[in-house]
């Protein structure tokens, strides 16, 4: 088996900066809590369609952008990532094959244990000022997990992210 | 992986030792914040090149009416200043006035949703310095937390890790203003039921932590509730400074401040001169 040559690099980076952009634009305050989280998102996809080359170490240095680029504890985000990252790269073979909605089923519970080691870490730090809004990042990621697949199925394909 | 975040997440807590990581990082991601910042500061821009020329001699002359007035309470303070300079002096009391400040625009990016925190685009480069004081035109906003070169991270008053010592403008009566993380609402805790204080009454910073400048205005007090089968009253306040609309921030060197970091200039002569980017205030 011929040994397939890695290309695109600068895409998956190209789709992690347009991911953390679209966490930092201002959207009004009531919809706040609702924001998908995009960056966690493109993460996932990537675990699943290049597990060889997104992995853990990837995830969690994209982690530490986002605690810096949010204002949030050093670390906290990273070591969400890196979870979220290793628990993807387990079962990516399993979520593969799975119809679309039970994907979105899946990410769901992969953003809500995201949530629950982010509201771990806050609670540490006596930051946790929660109300049930928090876990609508959940669900707002689910709903558009669809949407994120599809494009970002497009772009691996039509780049030839390998 | 996971024993380094947390290593990491218990350094940044218990200490700021590792500030400077905060910061390399914070280079790269001040690009993509300056790059969400654009569209909004483009369409500001399109709405200052495209107002019509009646509303710009409107705002002209409310501007004109609103700069005599305040030259005209300016007068009255050179002379006030002087005289309490001289009281001070009479009366052997070392207070310190005068403060450089510096304005910095709001990059128009959201942090964490659930914590009150704004980004500012001057940095290091610009001297600014972990807690430093950060005013609007109305009062106090909060403090610097984060300092990158290009950019900095201030936490707001009404963020619930934050608190500042304030005294009531009225009596002199010492408290300490407590954020809520609601965005328009602080906590003065640890007031007794017999506390001296109304329903409007104004707070301004008491300078008692060192950290912030005496006698600006915090928060107007707008709910006391006095239980007595509690031990402390209830108060809330407000805060004064417009801390969802500002645009433009100023930052304070507090007078002692200034002192320090000229010294620190001359030890390094290749960093910019403080004098030149900051304006004195009157």
């Amino acid at each position: 088996m011929a040994l397939v040559k890695q290309q695109g690099g600068f895409i998956i980076l190209l789709t992690f900066v347009i991911a953390l952009a679209l966490m930092m634009i201002p959207i009004p305050e009531w919809a706040e809590a609702s924001r998908p989280q995009w960056l966690i998102m493109v993460v996932i996809y990537w675990c699943l369609a290049l597990p060889n080359r997104v992995g853990v170490i990837v995830a969690w240095l994209t982690g530490l952008v986002l605690d810096v680029a949010t204002g949030s504890l050093l670390g906290q985000n990273a070591i969400g990532f890196a979870i979220i990252a290793f628990l993807v790269l387990k079962l990516h073979l399993r979520i593969r094959l799975f119809p679309q909605w039970q994907q979105a089923l899946s990410i769901l519970i992969l953003v809500a244990l995201y949530q629950i080691i982010m509201l771990w870490a806050k609670g540490f730090t006596g930051q946790s000022s929660q109300t049930w809004a928090y876990w609508l990042a959940s669900i707002t990621s689910m709903l558009l997990w669809p949407f994120v697949f599809t494009v970002l199925r497009g772009v691996r394909r039509f780049y030839r992210v390998r | 992986m996971g024993i380094l975040s947390i290593a990491l997440m218990v350094a940044d807590h218990r200490q700021h030792h590792i500030e400077t990581i905060r910061s390399i990082i914070s280079v790269v991601v001040y690009p993509i914040q300056y790059l969400v910042n654009l569209p909004i500061a483009a369409t500001e821009w399109m709405g200052d090149s495209l107002s019509s020329r009646e509303t710009l001699r409107e705002e002209n002359e409310r501007l004109r009416m609103q700069h005599l007035l305040f030259k005209a309470q300016l007068q009255k303070l050179a002379s006030l200043k002087v005289e309490n300079i001289r009281l001070r002096e009479l009366m052997q009391s070392s207070k310190k006035v005068g403060e450089n400040v510096l304005i910095a625009e709001l990059l128009a990016v959201d942090l964490d949703p659930f914590s009150r925190q704004i980004v500012i685009n001057k940095g290091a480069n610009d001297n600014i310095y972990m807690g430093q004081p950060v005013l609007d035109a109305e009062g106090i906003m909060g403090q610097i937390v984060h300092v990158g070169p290009f950019s900095s991270t201030a936490m707001l008053l009404t963020d619930s890790n934050h608190a500042i010592p304030v005294l009531v403008n009225r009596n002199g009566l010492r408290a300490i203003v407590v954020g809520t993380g609601a965005p328009d609402q602080l906590d003065i805790p640890y007031l007794p039921n017999s506390a001296d204080i109304t329903v409007g009454d104004l707070l301004t910073s008491s300078s008692l932590g060192g950290r912030f400048p005496p006698d600006y205005p915090v928060a107007r007090i707008i709910g006391i509730n006095f239980d007595p089968t509690q031990p402390y009253a209830t108060v809330t306040a407000e805060p004064i400074a417009l801390l969802e609309r500002s645009q433009e921030v100023l930052l304070v060197w507090p007078a002692e401040k200034i002192a320090t970091t000229e010294d620190e200039d001359r030890n390094a002569a290749n960093k910019p001169d403080l004098k030149n980017n900051v304006t004195n205030a009157p």
